[in-house]
């Protein structure tokens, strides 16, 4: 009973394997692209491990605070970011291999003539609540 | 109207449906639904004889259901079959239902969710929020595993140690939601020590009292973690220590030791201290020693290694930890605390530091990284 992020990149992976941008691919490879990642939410949902999922806007802004009385200041977005994160899934699992298990499975969705992309996941452990039984 | 004492009665009257020869996913159902037609109606209308309430109306809800599926398939002479006997035989109801609901096909989240559905009378929704999934996600969990063990037939007496096994991980992994998690474990386990007599049972609830009567002194009102020997003493429950205690000695004199009781020993002994300076550590390493020679729990032996550089000064401690995989969680926050006993405030900071980096929790990542800047702090900077 432990759980994960798995992180998408829009920058800031490694480069997949099947590395065509989404716009060059036939409609019909982004529809079976898409109709993959609903039915893997779709199944977690099923086996009773998916806590959430969501996709973020590329464009962000960086904002701090500048002190009292004064609007906080606004930066960004910066091209030369590194990471750039597009979204993630949040899965519920009983062990750290399950969780590479589905990672991989969410990997392989289909992308440019319909082959797996070999996309680079980020798996993050979530901290927990401390245990009971300390000693 | 008193919430316990309704899902006090739900293993019994699940039982009495399944024996019946309802399927245990339907009159699981059926139970769920009788309880929540309990709290609205009971309130206004206490029944005389509640358990027999809720077997009617679950009962009641059990056909309901099972005519409306007949219906759907068009198969309305089965509604009015007898239904066959049921899996109960042999085995005391309650006690039943905790193997079932343990059983060894299904995963540990799997039988922690239908335990405290099943057994326990917590609602989904309850047990969802409990565990920080959506209902929906929990809703899947609990029906697969209900189908997972449909089709157990169970006429002896399962290995109680997976029953054990699961309500410990209630007990000891659980959120600070609206439930409390560590309040129902000892409850399914008091339940469960009532319908079998097994020194390790015993063990495990008097490892629970013992941990839970610490409960008040564990957190500071910040919500930050305070250590064993920091904890103001006079905030623990003397009651439950006592209970504790009773029932460990009763189960340790019959001299069939096992993993619980073991750790249940160690809990006592700290429970038994008037002031941290005061514990007995030689016995606490001892019944470490025993832990280990019962269970090798690499766990048990880091454990060990923190008290026997109480017992016997942080270098054997350090010489202890050494024998330790330094893969394991807490080694680098064990390693750091020997050091600062050790006189070695440098190294054991940068270990604090890093054994934050590497804390499985929040609470426990903050209680770190404060030693590390504090140990910094005093050697300025």
């Amino acid at each position: 009973m432990a759980k994960y992020l798995l992180l998408k990149h829009y920058r800031g992976a490694p480069a997949a394997v099947n590395d065509v941008p989404m716009d060059r691919w036939t409609p019909q490879e982004v529809q079976a692209h898409i109709a993959y990642m609903h039915d893997f939410a779709a199944r977690l949902e099923k086996t009773g491990e998916f806590v959430d999922g969501q996709a973020l806007a590329p464009e962000g802004t960086f904002v701090r605070y500048d002190g009292e009385g004064r609007p906080p200041v606004t930066d960004g977005p910066f091209a030369e970011t590194k990471d750039l994160i597009a979204g993630w899934m949040v899965i519920d699992v009983d062990s750290y291999e399950r969780a590479l298990e589905l990672a991989g499975e969410l990997s392989a969705a289909p992308g440019a003539g319909g082959e797996p992309i070999h996309e680079w996941l980020e798996l993050r452990p979530f901290l927990s609540a401390p245990p009971t039984v300390t000693e | 109207m008193d919430e316990l004492l309704l899902r006090s009665l739900t293993p019994g009257v699940l039982a009495v449906l399944v024996r019946r020869g309802a399927d245990f996913a339907a009159a699981e159902d059926a139970v769920q639904d009788a309880l929540l037609e309990a709290v609205r109606v009971w309130p206004d209308d206490p029944p005389r004889d509640t358990k027999g309430w809720l077997v009617t109306v679950a009962w009641r809800r059990f056909l309901d259901a099972r005519r409306a599926e007949a219906a759907r398939r068009r198969r309305e002479d089965l509604v009015e079959e007898e239904p066959a006997p049921g899996p109960v035989s042999g085995v005391d109801d309650t006690l039943w239902l905790y193997f079932l609901c343990a059983h060894p096909s299904l995963t540990s989240s799997s039988a922690v969710a239908l335990t405290l559905r099943a057994v326990g009378g917590l609602s989904t929704r309850q047990i969802a929020r409990a565990y920080l999934v959506p209902e929906a996600t929990m809703a899947q969990r609990i029906s697969r595993a209900k189908r997972t063990v449909s089709e157990v037939r169970l006429d002896r007496p399962g290995d109680v140690a997976t029953v054990l096994r699961v309500l410990y991980l209630v007990f000891n992994e659980g959120y600070s939601g609206d439930v409390d998690l560590a309040a129902e474990a000892i409850r399914l386990t008091r339940q469960l020590a009532r319908v079998i007599d097994h020194p390790e049972v015993a063990g495990l609830l008097a490892l629970m009292l013992l941990h839970h009567a610490r409960r008040a002194a564990r957190t500071a009102p910040d919500g930050s973690l305070v250590p064993l020997a920091e904890q103001d003493r006079g905030l623990w429950d003397t009651r439950a220590i006592a209970e504790g205690v009773g029932i460990l000695q009763a189960a340790l004199a019959r001299d069939r030791l096992g993993e619980y009781q073991a750790q249940a020993a160690v809990a006592a002994l700290h429970a038994d201290a008037p002031r941290a300076e005061e514990t007995d550590w030689p016995q606490i390493v001892e019944w470490y020693d025993e832990l280990v020679g019962l269970t090798g729990s690499p766990v048990a032996r880091l454990n060990r290694a923190v008290a026997v550089g109480e017992a016997q000064g942080p270098r054997a401690g350090l010489a202890a930890l050494a024998e330790v995989d330094a893969a394991l969680p807490r080694h680098t926050a064990v390693a750091a605390y020997l050091h600062e006993r050790d006189g070695d405030p440098a190294t054991a900071a940068r270990l604090y530091a890093e054994a934050a980096r590497r804390a499985p929790s929040v609470a426990e990542r903050d209680h770190l990284t404060l030693r590390a800047a504090r140990l910094n702090a005093a050697r300025g900077g």
